[in-house]
């Protein structure tokens, strides 16, 4: 049962990661690329009916994971409980960016709403990517000074950094190098799934340059994963051994690889959305790579006093698990349908269907 | 410690607040709205139309302001109150997940369908578009109402060694008899707000002699809603959920009236009166004699319980704020009831439109229903101190073990700073769509 759960939460957080990844990247993509109006509103309204319920999404994992495996949610949100804040603030500014802008027509009000907009979206992008390098580095669980719990064994508090931005460091910050890493992966590889989806959904002049910017882009990020990998085993020891008792768990990286090199042929690309498809694979593959790497941990413990959360120990109690299965079945079915209702009436090009003039 | 405990609270009890101020007009307003449609549907009569699509311009508005600050709230559980969740998120997570699950989704999808969809989709499937919103916030108030009476009035749960609660009977969770009576109590206060913002505009503009045709349209639908409303929450709902109190948090319901001491021969109903704890007695007291036990058990020598049967320990915290929030809110359901009366009253007579006080009144009455319900809230969660989940868990037992006031306090500040933001952006906006008026056909 704990792993159902387990399995349904990371399918809900990948599926929130691809969503509402693109509207993250579209809004880096407005911040650094669109300087006419008419890119801006091409970007805008490529994301336009869809951010909001993408971000649902977002909810809907806190709420699952609140259900399903409350230790977890009461230990990490309060543990990380400063940049889970600056998160909400931040996605504050980019919804009443997107949604304030258009209600009044003046130049200076659109630069305010569209930079909210933008360094929002960066700065979120930034930071899921911080969040998943803390998960993978892990925290000192019950806050251990010289080999004594401080508080309870599944409860801790991080500050934003320590002095050394040192993954190692004794006193852990949430920002060190090494979360910063893959806080800057986050960044590029979200600006790539947000080009992706531009082209996808617009006509837009941006386009063509779109391509090259994903092509450069993906340079980086090729940099940036194999730095990270080489730096991954001074984090955990040994990085794979979930992978060499399993084998089949390979099929996560090499989806990861698939979608990072096929993005190196995004300009002979037939179709506007293969792109996307591929930015996708890359963005799942990464996670569920990073999370089978660390099962059935969920959050390592840094110490060797208190045990690793794992989905086991932070789970809730078999009944409730039990009954959700039948409201969640009921839900999920009513989501795909919404789901299906809402791609199939904004389908194709958001530009052809005259979405955005009214 | 305690001032940690203090700044969790503060920063709750503010972001509730401010949250709640927008979901209250948004469930009734898109009941309003869909009225609005189906009315055109029906005569096909284009003002009908037109209202709704002014409406909706301040309902998208409206919305998007529930949902930045609503987001924070579901957060909080965890970043403040992570012993709380730890220990009954297998309780409440079941119906928060829930609402996630089944109201957020199919509101957030139909929104975008609903706004921009009106040319799209044609008129019958634009009316289904803004039902199915509809359902949607009202699914969601009743999810979230599911889980705020578990706290008031706990179900279906067993206590493990380690403190844990784990659920036994889902099914509780939604025949709990703190439920119903709450929910409708609740939705019908948010309509008497969404008819209140409808008639107060409907005043606006007829005073203001623009856009009067859209002016008496408004004032009547809100005058007719919102007198129906009004008397709906007091009676049957808010008769309910007291008897409700009475029944399982009788302590709360003695420092709500006032009555400090048992009375023989039945209890007086307070009009007017400050609470003054030294003494343990109401000073500059009104009251009507035994009212109040009649109210209560339908019988005008029952005894009530006075807070002095009660050990001290058990006592709401805060007892003269618990006393005026539920006398403001009284007071104002009764002041909403009679002025409605007549306003209904002058329509039948085809005077309501000329009769400049009552217009007047309507337009000054704008806030008083937000603070009405603001102030139900503040009786509920106040009634409820000390007590996080009522009578099993304190609040002081509840909130995160390891988070610091000097952090509580830096995150309330900012809450503080933007949420003053949002309230001026919306305010500005709101006034913006407001003045400007339902436009007329253009097409
Ligand atoms: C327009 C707003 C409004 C008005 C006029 C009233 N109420 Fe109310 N009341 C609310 C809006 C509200 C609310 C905000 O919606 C609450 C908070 C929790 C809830 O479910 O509803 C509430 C709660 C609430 C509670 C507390 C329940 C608890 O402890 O959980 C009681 C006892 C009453 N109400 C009783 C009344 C009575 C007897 C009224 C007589 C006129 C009345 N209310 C008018
Ligand atoms: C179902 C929804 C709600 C839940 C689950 C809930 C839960 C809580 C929790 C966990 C606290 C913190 C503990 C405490 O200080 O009491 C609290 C406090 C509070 N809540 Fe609620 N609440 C809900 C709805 C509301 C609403 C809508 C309002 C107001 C509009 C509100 C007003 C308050 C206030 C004022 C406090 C602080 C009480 C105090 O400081 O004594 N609540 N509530
Ligand atoms: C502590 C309790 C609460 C939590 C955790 C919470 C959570 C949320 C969240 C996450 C949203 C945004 C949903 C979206 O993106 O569509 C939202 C909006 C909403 N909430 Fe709350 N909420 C709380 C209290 C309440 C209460 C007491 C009510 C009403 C009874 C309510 C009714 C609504 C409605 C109708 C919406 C839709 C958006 C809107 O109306 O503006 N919420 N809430």
């Amino acid at each position: 049962m704990e792993l159902f759960w387990y399995i349904v939460l990371m399918t809900m957080l990948t599926i929130y990661v691809i969503l509402d990844g693109y509207d993250f990247g579209a809004g880096i993509i407005h911040l650094f690329f669109a300087k006419k109006e008419k890119d801006k509103k091409a970007i805008t309204n490529a994301i336009g009916p869809f951010w909001d319920a993408n971000e649902v999404w977002l909810i809907a994992v806190g709420g699952v994971l609140f259900f399903a495996f409350p230790t977890l949610y009461a230990s990490s949100f309060s543990g990380f409980y400063l940049p889970l804040i600056i998160i909400l603030w931040l996605l504050i500014f980019r919804a009443i960016g997107l949604e304030l802008r258009g209600q009044i027509n003046n130049t200076l009000w659109h630069t305010i709403w569209d930079k909210a907009f933008g360094v929002a979206s960066l700065l979120l992008a930034l930071f899921f990517g911080v969040a998943l390098g803390n998960i993978v580095r892990g925290v000192n669980l019950g806050n251990v000074v010289n080999g004594v719990s401080t508080h309870e064994g599944h409860y801790f508090f991080l500050p934003l950094w320590n002095t050394t931005f040192s993954p190692q460091a004794e006193e852990l910050g949430i920002i060190d190098w090494f979360t910063l890493l893959l806080g800057v992966i986050g960044v590029v590889s979200l600006a790539i799934h947000g080009a992706n989806w531009i082209i996808f959904k617009t006509n837009s002049d941006l386009n063509t340059k779109l391509k090259k910017v994903i092509f450069n882009l993906n340079f980086v990020l090729l940099a940036l994963v194999i730095v990270s990998i080489l730096v991954w085993h001074i984090i955990e020891p040994k990085p794979f051994h979930n992978f060499i008792d399993k084998p089949w768990l390979f099929i996560f990286p090499i989806l990861t690889f698939t979608g990072l090199f096929g993005l190196f042929k995004v300009k002979s690309f037939k179709k506007d959305g293969i792109g996307f498809v591929f930015s996708s694979l890359f963005l799942f593959g990464g996670i569920t790579t990073t999370v089978a790497s660390i099962f059935p941990k969920v959050l390592p413990s840094t110490n060797t006093v208190n045990p690793s959360l794992t989905l086991y120990n932070t789970a809730a109690d078999s009944y409730g698990l039990g009954v959700g299965v039948y409201w969640f079945a009921i839900a999920a079915v009513l989501v795909a349908i919404y789901m299906f209702i809402q791609y199939k009436v904004f389908k194709g090009k958001m530009d052809d269907i005259g979405y955005g003039d009214h | 410690m305690e001032d940690m405990l203090f700044y969790d609270r503060m920063q709750f009890a503010f972001t509730i607040t401010f949250h709640y101020l927008f979901p209250q007009l948004t469930m009734g307003l898109s009941l309003l709205i869909v009225y609005f449609k189906w009315k055109f549907l029906r005569t096909k009569v284009d003002t009908y139309n037109d209202a709704a699509k002014f409406w909706m311009k301040i309902f998208a508005l409206n919305f998007a302001m529930g949902v930045v600050t609503g987001i924070p709230m579901e957060f909080q559980f965890g970043t403040n109150w992570a012993k709380f969740s730890e220990l009954t998120g297998g309780i409440i997570g079941q119906t928060l997940a829930m609402e996630g699950m089944f109201s957020f989704f199919l509101e957030s999808s139909f929104l975008g369908l609903f706004l921009f969809g009106e040319k799209l989709l044609g008129h019958k499937l634009h009316f289904l578009t803004g039902f199915l919103v509809f359902l949607g916030s009202w699914a969601s108030g009743y999810l979230i109402i599911a889980t705020h009476s578990w706290m008031q009035h706990p179900v279906g749960y067993e206590i493990l060694e380690n403190g844990k609660f784990v659920l036994t009977n889902f099914g509780a969770l939604f025949s709990n008899p703190w439920l119903l009576p709450s929910y409708f109590h609740n939705q019908a206060a948010s309509l008497v707000t969404a008819s209140f913002v409808v008639a107060a505009i409907g005043a606006f503009y007829i005073l203001n002699n623009k856009h009067s045709n859209f002016g008496k349209l408004f004032l009547k639908t809100g005058v007719i809603f919102g007198f129906f409303a009004s008397v709906i929450v007091a009676v049957p709902t808010g008769d309910l959920v007291a008897k409700n109190v009475v029944k399982y948090q009788p302590a709360t319901f003695a420092a709500m009236e006032g009555i400090f001491k048992t009375e023989d021969g039945g209890s007086e109903i307070v009009l007017i009166g400050q609470p003054n704890i030294l003494e343990q007695k109401l000073d500059n007291k009104i009251a009507v004699p035994n009212i109040l036990s009649f109210l209560t058990y339908q019988d005008w020598n029952a005894e009530i319980k006075g807070l002095n049967e009660f050990d001290k320990s058990v006592h709401p915290t805060n007892i003269p704020g618990l006393y005026y929030a539920y006398h403001i809110m009284v007071g104002l359901g009764t002041i909403f009831i009679g002025l409605l009366l007549f306003a209904v009253v002058q329509l039948f007579r085809k005077k309501l439109y000329t009769t400049k006080w009552i217009l007047w009144s309507l337009l000054f009455m704008l806030p008083f229903p937000y603070i009405a319900n603001t102030m139900g809230w503040y009786t509920a969660e106040l009634g409820r101190q000390p007590w996080l989940v009522y009578n099993l868990l304190r609040t002081a037992e509840g909130a995160s073990p390891t988070v610091s006031s000097g952090n509580t306090l830096f995150t309330l500040l900012g809450f503080i700073g933007l949420y003053l933001l949002l309230g001026l952006l919306f305010l500005m906006l709101a006034g913006k769509i407001i003045n400007k008026g339902p436009e007329l056909k253009n097409h």
